[in-house]
């Protein structure tokens, strides 16, 4: 089995479409660190305008840590369409090329290629996020330093100490990183139905759309749905920068987005050993 | 050649929606044949040559290889298995090399370098070793389709259609593999095409299948043999021809006859002394075209497929 891996992340890396995603992410964080070094006061004091008669902030608060908060509120919505560049070429692309015959006449079970191809896609997302992690928040130290982390919403303000951050960081990428695998679980299952992967990068890419409009519609109708929809959960790692954290929503968030990959990977297990291989 | 079965299929039949690809087929390979594969485009041969490597299941029918069943033991079965299946298809963006080495890592048999570059040199690749397979031609990827088959050294290759995409040359050094491979190495070779000359040349049993069913199986040089020439004489004048044979035996010879044409099934002996004697009668033979039936009875279930 860790060889069938080895060869599929090879074959991954060997692949342009993989880097697409490292160099946006490469481009698009030190974009958004240069224009927060540009405008990052005017937009922290825009946060803060409603506050800033009751209280006097003091210290450094334009710093890494929410320079990386900001950059992954913002891209995590639009990570997903990296992902599927490459989950849903995992499958569909051997077909595509006619080099399932290959691997299907090799003495290794369905159920091993498929285990090994959706592991080495999940690697990948992870791998993803991690580039995310390192460059947004490995920059945003280094132009901005370290302080401590002001997180606004609709309803609170939380300061964390500077001590307090990285573990948030570290579970906060983490959660992300099972949003997006949920992603690539979804891409994966329509690349086994599929021999083009431009069909499964745009079917998920839709699907996501529509759960995404839908959650943000606040009609009776959707409401007995929403709660299974996957992309609810996708933003749940900003639990991890509440306080108190809410265990209970993260242990919830947790379950639907690991109970989604399971049922994906199944569908697709169970798509792919049935599946006459025709190209 | 034994009689230990390496191929066994038995009422196999394949449907997809309304069209039958494979009928009730039946076949048996045995240890070191070279096993023509016949038929023509659309026949069935590569949909019975993917339900032998478990690519696609039949609806009916069973399968054993090497006396296993190939439902049971798959696993078994291809680790003895090297095959070309339809066209030659590589990872592109990877070198030959790598591709070898990869399928090698999978294919349950430890496979060195140094064998890699043997299959390549066996199939003239070894200069282009490094190059990405995309920058191969149809004819270079079908040389590195018959390496692959060949990396893991199994017992038994199956090759669809293995000289398609080929020059002259490349045809001629692929049948030589072949032969060398079932003589030197005593493998048991499973070879598709659509050319009956290319299946003469190398196999010593054969099928013929069309719409997925069988029209004709034994052993090559027996139905080239048995098979009475088919023999046209192109005459001047049919009516008297037809007139001087009437009360011969060869009447009971003559299969039809048109516009200057007579058609005969005859003996190899007998073409030149019907020859004789019409030419002897004043008859003028301005043609006699001998044809094998069996080659005919392939021409035309060709002809009726395309």
């Amino acid at each position: 089995m860790l060889t069938l891996i080895r060869i599929e992340l090879y074959k991954i890396f060997k692949k342009w479409r993989t880097y697409i995603g490292f160099i946006a992410i490469g481009l698009l964080v030190p974009l958004i660190h240069i224009a927060m070094l540009v405008e990052g006061e005017r937009t922290l004091n825009f946060m803060t305008q409603n506050i800033q008669q009751s209280f006097v902030f003091v210290g450094n608060l334009l710093n890494g840590y929410l320079v990386s908060h900001i950059t992954l509120a913002s891209l995590a919505v639009h990570i997903p369409f990296l992902i599927t560049l490459v989950a849903g070429d995992l499958l569909a692309g051997e077909a595509t090329s006619g080099t399932y015959r290959l691997l299907v006449t090799r003495p290794v079970t369905r159920t091993q290629i498929i285990i090994s191809k959706f592991l080495a896609g999940i690697i990948y997302t992870n791998l993803l996020v991690l580039w995310l992690a390192v460059v947004s928040l490995g920059l945003g130290i280094i132009l901005f330093g370290v302080g401590e982390l002001i997180v606004i919403s609709s309803e609170t303000i939380i300061i964390f100490k500077q001590t307090d951050v990285l573990w948030r960081f570290t579970l906060g990428y983490g959660f992300a990183s099972l949003g997006m695998s949920v992603v690539a679980s979804l891409a994966f299952l329509f690349s086994s139905l599929v021999e083009n992967a431009i069909g499964p990068i745009i079917s998920t890419m839709a699907v996501i759309i529509v759960f995404l409009v839908i959650s943000a519609l606040n009609i009776e109708f959707f409401a007995g749905i929403k709660p299974y929809l996957f992309t609810n959960y996708i933003m749940s790692w900003r639990l991890f920068f509440d306080d108190p954290i809410d265990a209970a929503e993260v242990i919830k968030a947790t379950g639907v987005l690991i109970g989604h990959i399971a049922v994906f990977f199944t569908s697709a297990l169970i798509i792919f050993n049935r599946k006459d291989i025709l190209t | 050649m034994t009689s230990e079965k390496i191929i066994e299929v038995k009422d196999l039949s394949k449907q997809f929606k309304e069209i039958k690809a494979v009928d009730n087929l039946n076949l048996n390979v045995y240890r070191g044949d070279v096993f023509g594969f016949l038929g023509p485009n659309g026949a069935g041969k590569s949909t019975t040559i993917r339900m032998l490597l478990s690519l696609i299941r039949p609806n009916q029918g069973t399968i054993k290889i090497f006396g296993k069943s190939l439902t049971e033991h798959r696993i078994d079965i291809l680790k003895n298995i090297g095959a070309i299946v339809e066209k030659p298809d590589f990872y592109r963006n990877l070198s030959a090399f790598k591709n070898l080495e990869i399928l090698g890592r999978i294919s349950g048999k430890e496979i060195s370098k140094k064998r890699i570059m043997e299959m390549l040199e066996i199939v003239g690749l070894e200069k282009r070793a490094q190059s990405k397979v995309k920058t191969y031609s149809h004819g270079m990827k079908q040389r590195l389709g018959i390496a692959q088959a060949l990396l893991h050294d199994p017992e038994l290759i199956i090759l669809d259609e293995p000289t398609t995409g080929l020059d002259p040359q490349g045809m001629k050094e692929i049948r030589d593999l072949i032969l060398k491979l079932s003589k030197d190495e005593n493998k048991t070779i499973f070879l598709s095409s659509h050319i009956l000359y290319e299946v003469e040349l190398v196999a010593n049993r054969m099928i013929i299948i069309n719409k997925g069913m069988t029209k004709v199986e034994g052993y090559v040089q027996d139905l080239l043999k048995s098979n009475l020439l088919k023999v046209i004489f192109e005459v001047d004048d049919v009516n008297l021809s037809l007139e001087i044979i009437k009360e011969t035996t060869w009447r009971s010879k003559l299969e039809s006859s048109a516009e200057g044409k007579l058609i005969f099934n005859l003996d190899n002996e007998e073409v030149h002394l019907l020859n004789k004697i019409l030419v002897e009668n004043n008859i003028k033979v301005n043609a006699v075209i001998p044809t094998r039936s069996l080659e005919d009875y392939f021409l035309k279930i060709t002809d009726e497929a395309a």
